[in-house]
């Protein structure tokens, strides 16, 4: 197996922000570099092959979906597939209405879109998410009116990685005839999504989650809806996204979607374990630890705890010190100085954020990491926690 | 990011812990991030001035939080009370050669709970406060409010009220 880090011990559990490019993802890119160079729009040899490895890709990349070819489209990003979703839509239904339904507890990409389209003349309304992060299929159906152009929830939430009832929102939102969209970032090679069985009409991806390069992300855009484009230009992607075609980064979001399906479920159980044996590990031996999000209907591969008495950030950059790299939703950790959103929107308040540390294991997390981290985090602990004026022991 | 002098700060901190039996001691909070700081003072005399023999802190919050704390304790003691006094939240981030900008704010919890400890030795003692102290004092009380108010939400949340 591929080994991350060769010279020392490095423990990356920060998948969820972003994985390793897959060697073999890297091997299947490389020729379309300087080889098969091609711009996917010109006629000649080079060309061609371009748009054949371009054509071929799309056919995986729907595949793995259950969609057919022709209703995706490849983006710069999965910030890019989730704008496009929302203004796009927004944009070319508003002689419908101007009303749309968004989960409290979206990427920032889907939430700022929504605001900007608010600033815009449209009526953005936010769901209540309850105390396990889920948000109630009957809420929306509640809030769904004949002015309603868009529903948007995520799949599976980024910090928490609650899965959402997808499928009976899709349901709903089916039988009122309002499109939906689903932000399926962090889920996507993780679970196997049909989205025919999902009832969404638009769907948004990105390959670096999963093992593929930064700059590439795709949208599911079910046949016959309508959508204005972001970008305009030489029409390319069926005139939904002009711009000359990105073809390796492409080649690697197909392939590393290839390796995801055939090692999904084994690897998501493993993954499974590993957070589990993570999630036991820190909540038996540390005393004042919070597990954040369901036990159930979760991400193989997400954790998220907050320690009393200590802040995120600082356990963060303690741990790196120990070469263990993950995430805080602390307001001290963000650029903003905001509390994670998720966090008060489940109903708990800034201070239980302001110690929350997310761990997200990955394909290339072995059980030893588990371990290591499990040795370094009680000491890391224990020493903010004498520095704390707040009184508790570690153990 | 943190530069190297902050993180050596931080993971070296100085004058970390409780003190026994001080002659004052100066707690503040942040309440928009729940960052808080405890000072512990020692005040001795000499040449018939008053100065910071000894200091510890305590510590919640931040990288910056942390290291501001832990820098201010070196640069205040053997300090007379006024010189300690006259530090600003600038000489801090000067002393640790600059803080990244959103974290400029975490070093006016020293400051802070310096001003604190001076105040409730000087009342201890039942001397004049100057209007500056009295005005910190009401500052961190009401900040103390707030933060109390919050901690009273996590409270019902580990007793799963909420």
């Amino acid at each position: 197996m591929f080994n991350l880090f060769k010279n020392k011990k490095e423990v990356y559990l920060d998948n969820a922000a972003t994985t390793p490019v897959d060697p073999r993802v890297i091997k299947a890119m490389t020729p379309y570099f300087n080889k098969k160079f091609g711009n996917s729009a010109s006629v000649h040899t080079r060309g061609r092959e371009a748009r054949l490895a371009l054509e071929e890709a799309r056919e995986t990349v729907a595949k793995s979906l259950g969609a057919q070819s022709s209703e995706i489209i490849f983006t710069s990003s999965a910030t890019e597939s989730n704008n496009t979703a929302l203004k796009g839509i927004a944009w070319s239904h508003e002689s419908k209405g101007k009303h749309i339904l968004i989960s409290p507890i979206e990427h920032s990409c889907v939430m700022n879109s929504a605001e900007w389209l608010q600033s815009q003349g449209f009526e953005v309304e936010k769901l209540s998410v309850d105390k396990n992060g889920f948000i109630d299929p009957q809420e929306v159906k509640t809030k769904i009116r004949p002015e309603t152009i868009l529903v948007s929830v995520m799949h599976a939430n980024n910090e928490m990685g609650a899965c959402q009832p997808i499928k009976e929102i899709g349901a709903i939102c089916k039988e009122k005839e309002v499109l939906f969209h689903s932000d399926a970032v962090q889920s996507f090679g993780k679970k196997t999504l049909r989205v025919n069985e999902l009832n969404v009409d638009l769907l948004s991806i990105s390959a670096h989650k999963i093992y593929g390069p930064k700059g590439v992300g795709a949208l599911f855009i079910r046949d016959g809806v309508k959508i204005t484009p972001l970008l305009h230009g030489g029409g390319h992607e069926n005139n939904k996204r002009s711009a000359t075609v990105n073809v390796a980064g492409i080649i690697g979001l197909a392939k590393a979607t290839e390796l995801c399906l055939e090692e999904t479920p084994a690897e998501a159980d493993r993954q499974r374990k590993l957070s589990e044996k993570l999630r036991k590990g820190i909540l038996e031996n540390i005393s004042g630890a919070h597990l954040n999000g369901p036990e159930k209907k979760r991400l193989c591969n997400n954790t998220n705890i907050s320690f009393d008495d200590v802040e995120g950030e600082a356990i963060v950059m303690m741990l790196d010190d120990y070469n263990i790299y993950v995430s805080s939703g602390s307001a001290c950790s963000a650029e903003d100085l905001k509390p994670s959103e998720v966090i008060t929107a489940m109903g708990y308040s800034a201070s239980r954020a302001h110690g929350s540390v997310r761990f997200t294991v990955g394909r290339f997390t072995k059980e030893k990491d588990i371990d290591y981290v499990l040795e370094v985090l009680p000491k890391v602990i224990n020493k903010l926690r004498k520095i704390s004026p707040n009184k508790r022991s570690c153990f | 990011m943190y530069n190297k002098k902050v993180m050596e700060y931080f993971k070296n901190p100085r004058n970390h812990g409780e003190m026994e039996n001080p002659d004052a001691v100066g707690e503040a909070i942040n309440p928009s991030c729940g960052d808080k700081m405890k000072l512990y003072l020692k005040i001795d005399e000499k040449n018939n001035e008053e100065f910071i023999s000894d200091i510890k802190f305590q510590t919640l919050g931040c990288v910056a939080a942390i290291a501001t704390s832990s820098i201010f304790t070196e640069m205040i003691k053997g300090k007379s009370l006024a010189e300690a006094f006259a530090i600003s939240n600038q000489d801090i981030i000067e002393e640790l050669e600059g803080l990244p900008t959103p974290k400029k704010h975490c070093s006016l919890l020293a400051v802070r709970a310096f001003k604190e400890a001076y105040y409730q030795y000087l009342q201890d003692q039942g001397r004049n406060i100057p209007e500056e102290l009295e005005k910190a004092h009401h500052q961190n009380e009401r900040f103390a409010e707030v933060a109390a108010k919050n901690k009273e939400n996590i409270n019902k949340e580990l007793n799963g009220e909420r």
